[in-house]
């Protein structure tokens, strides 16, 4: 079930714009921000609230790679491993987090505490290799800099 | 001052000249209005608002001003035509989704000059008649959503925005709206699709979005560069801003450089700046004092370059000569040390990923290159291969619905053209 809060944030989106179904996008970040994820049972709320079938929301949320359809752990760390960052050795970075997180791109560690998803670029190339940790940029990532920042995050 | 004959004969104009679109961003405060308005923004909005929308549109004509999203199309000249098609509403797009690998242009200006775009485009709505703007802003820049919509709020609350801009009567709203993760969703009938609550797939041109855009309306998508240029040029006015840089494509220009250099970052020079002046006066040389190997100029869908064109200018009239192109300004530099292969199958992994699927050759032909090159990057690459991964992107030429499924074609040709040696060595 959508908080109240949701729908009625969802409800002020719809006012931005000239058609109902241009507010789907912002919609599902609102209930993604909630939950951490789209559950199928979100996305039919979501399509009633709107009046866009059912099929039509699935299609959409699935066509973009930052709507995520299975529960995520507490943080999700988004690492770019496109040739900026790659040529700066963020293949090391991926394997760091398996060897010591036990972290693989798409999954989650045991204890629910970070997600990992390997990203196209996410625009730091001058700062290579980078990443998002939720909402918040990390650049000029190395071995150690990375455990450091991930310390952080509980 | 030597270098960079420009078309027409006159030499591209070096002069240094004060930021523009960078200016007052080392400011800790530059997002916020009042900073802004303290350093003279918001004035060209009133001077705007003074003059005749369609004179404000022969201004940007006469700039000669060419988009600064890739394909440089001259930016007036798409604004007559949507200002020539009488249907309402009209809608102002700008394109903030700067996803092509190797760019971080926008992102000073969406995070830390904020209302120099906000400027740009409440005149671009004013010239337009527009009175709706959307921000279409990429997913993976969370702050910038926040930083915008601040200034938003702050221009609203001055009376820059709403339902009487600066006291003329005139209507302009403005929104962010914020992609998901689709590099395709740049270009620009996706965009739109996308902007609807679409799967944002391309779509068939004509007819175009100046026509039939958003909505079905017509519809102006710019860069964020291409309308934080707008502001400048109608303070300064046509003819000084057409004296910048180069005589075909004037105008200040962002370079953002990545990879092996000393100092990487965003600078912004005169158009037209060679690639040597970038990578050896601006950002210090190759890392480590290493020898170059190659360039890519304007992000990862242009063609690569050998180190021996880097004295071609950064222009759009200059870099086709030379085999590559502007694109989005964007110059990855890769020092002798660098694996090609990988960093071209590496490129086209990323096309297969973003690959919308609407069209056979692109879906399917960019996934067979990545194939052949994944197995000769791994060395497992087979005799004959190289010629068959260059037949296959032959085969996506000139047959996909979009630029993307030609531009990872492109990117192969090059690769293969100028550095076919390092793909024979990885066959045995
Ligand atoms: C696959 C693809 C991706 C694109 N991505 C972007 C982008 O991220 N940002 C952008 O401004 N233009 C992008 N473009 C170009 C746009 O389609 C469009 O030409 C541009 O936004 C027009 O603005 P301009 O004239 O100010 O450059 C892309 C084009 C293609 C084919
Ligand atoms: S070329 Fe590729 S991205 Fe463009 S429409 Fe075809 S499948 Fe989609």
């Amino acid at each position: 079930m959508l908080s109240e809060n949701a729908v009625k944030e969802i409800g002020l989106i719809r006012n931005k714009y000239h058609d109902v179904q241009s507010s789907l996008l912002p919609a599902l970040y609102v209930v993604q921000r909630e939950h951490g994820w789209l559950s199928p049972e979100a996305l039919k709320e979501v399509g009633e609230i709107l009046n866009v079938p059912k099929a039509e929301v699935k299609g959409v949320s699935t066509f973009y790679s930052m709507f995520r359809h299975k529960p995520m752990g507490r943080h999700l760390i988004q690492l770019c491993t496109n040739v900026a960052c790659m040529i700066m050795d963020a293949e090391r970075l991926v394997d760091i987090l398996k060897s010591r997180y036990g972290l693989e791109p798409n999954g989650t560690t045991d204890d629910g505490r970070f997600s990992l998803i390997i990203m196209e670029c996410i625009g730091a190339c001058g700062t290579a290799p980078a990443m998002l940790v939720d909402t918040d940029f990390h650049d000029n990532l190395t071995e150690k800099y990375i455990e450091e920042i991930l310390a952080k995050y509980k | 001052m030597g270098g960079g004959e420009g078309e027409g004969g006159r030499a591209v104009n070096k002069t240094v000249m004060g930021k523009v679109l960078l200016k007052n961003i080392e400011n800790p405060n530059s997002a916020d209005i009042a900073g802004y308005i303290k350093t003279g923004g918001y004035k060209a909005l009133s001077k705007a608002l003074e003059l005749k929308p369609s004179d404000i549109i022969d201004e940007v004509k006469r700039s000669g001003l060419r988009g600064r999203g890739g394909a440089g199309f001259p930016t007036g000249m798409k604004w007559a035509f949507a200002a020539a098609d009488s249907k309402k509403p009209k809608f102002i797009l700008c394109n903030a989704d700067e996803g092509e690998p190797g760019t971080f242009k926008d992102r000073p200006i969406l995070e830390k000059n904020p209302h120099l775009l906000i400027e740009g485009m409440i005149i671009s709505g004013y010239a337009l008649q527009a009175e709706y703007g959307y921000i279409y802003l990429r997913g993976e820049y969370p702050k910038a959503k926040d930083i915008l919509e601040d200034a938003i709020k702050q221009a609203h609350d001055k009376g820059y925005l709403g339902e009487d801009v600066h006291g003329k009567g005139i209507r302009f709203h403005l929104h962010v709206h914020q992609g998901a993760g689709a590099y395709i969703c740049g270009e620009e009938t996706a965009l739109i699709e996308s902007l609807e609550g679409k799967r944002g797939q391309p779509r068939i041109k004509p007819p175009f979005p100046v026509n039939e855009g958003f909505l079905s309306k017509p519809t102006i998508i710019n860069n964020v560069e291409t309308l934080a240029n707008i502001p400048y040029i109608i303070e300064i006015g046509a003819d000084a801003y057409a004296e910048i840089g180069s005589p075909d494509c004037p105008g200040p220009k962002l370079y953002s450089v990545s990879g092996h250099v000393k100092r990487p970052g965003v600078y912004e020079l005169p158009m037209g700046t060679t690639l040597r002046e970038i990578i050896y006066n601006h950002c210090g040389g190759i890392l480590g004092d290493k020898k170059l190997k190659a360039v890519i100029p304007g992000g990862i869908s242009t063609p690569i370059l050998p180190a021996d064109a880097i004295d071609c200018p950064m222009d759009f009239v200059n870099m086709p000569k030379r085999g590559s192109m502007l694109g989005s300004g964007a110059v990855m530099v890769f020092d002798e040390t660098v694996d090609l292969v990988k960093v071209c199958y590496r490129a086209i992994k990323f096309f297969e990923h973003e690959s919308c699927g609407k069209c056979t050759p692109c879906r399917e032909g960019v996934g067979w290159m990545r194939a052949i090159l994944e197995r000769i990057s791994n060395g497992s690459g087979r005799a004959g291969d190289i010629d068959l991964l260059i037949e296959v992107s032959n085969n996506i030429t000139g047959k996909t619905f979009c630029p993307l499924g030609d531009g990872a074609a492109m990117v192969v040709q090059n690769f293969a053209k100028h550095f076919r040696s390092e793909f024979e060595e990885k066959i045995h």
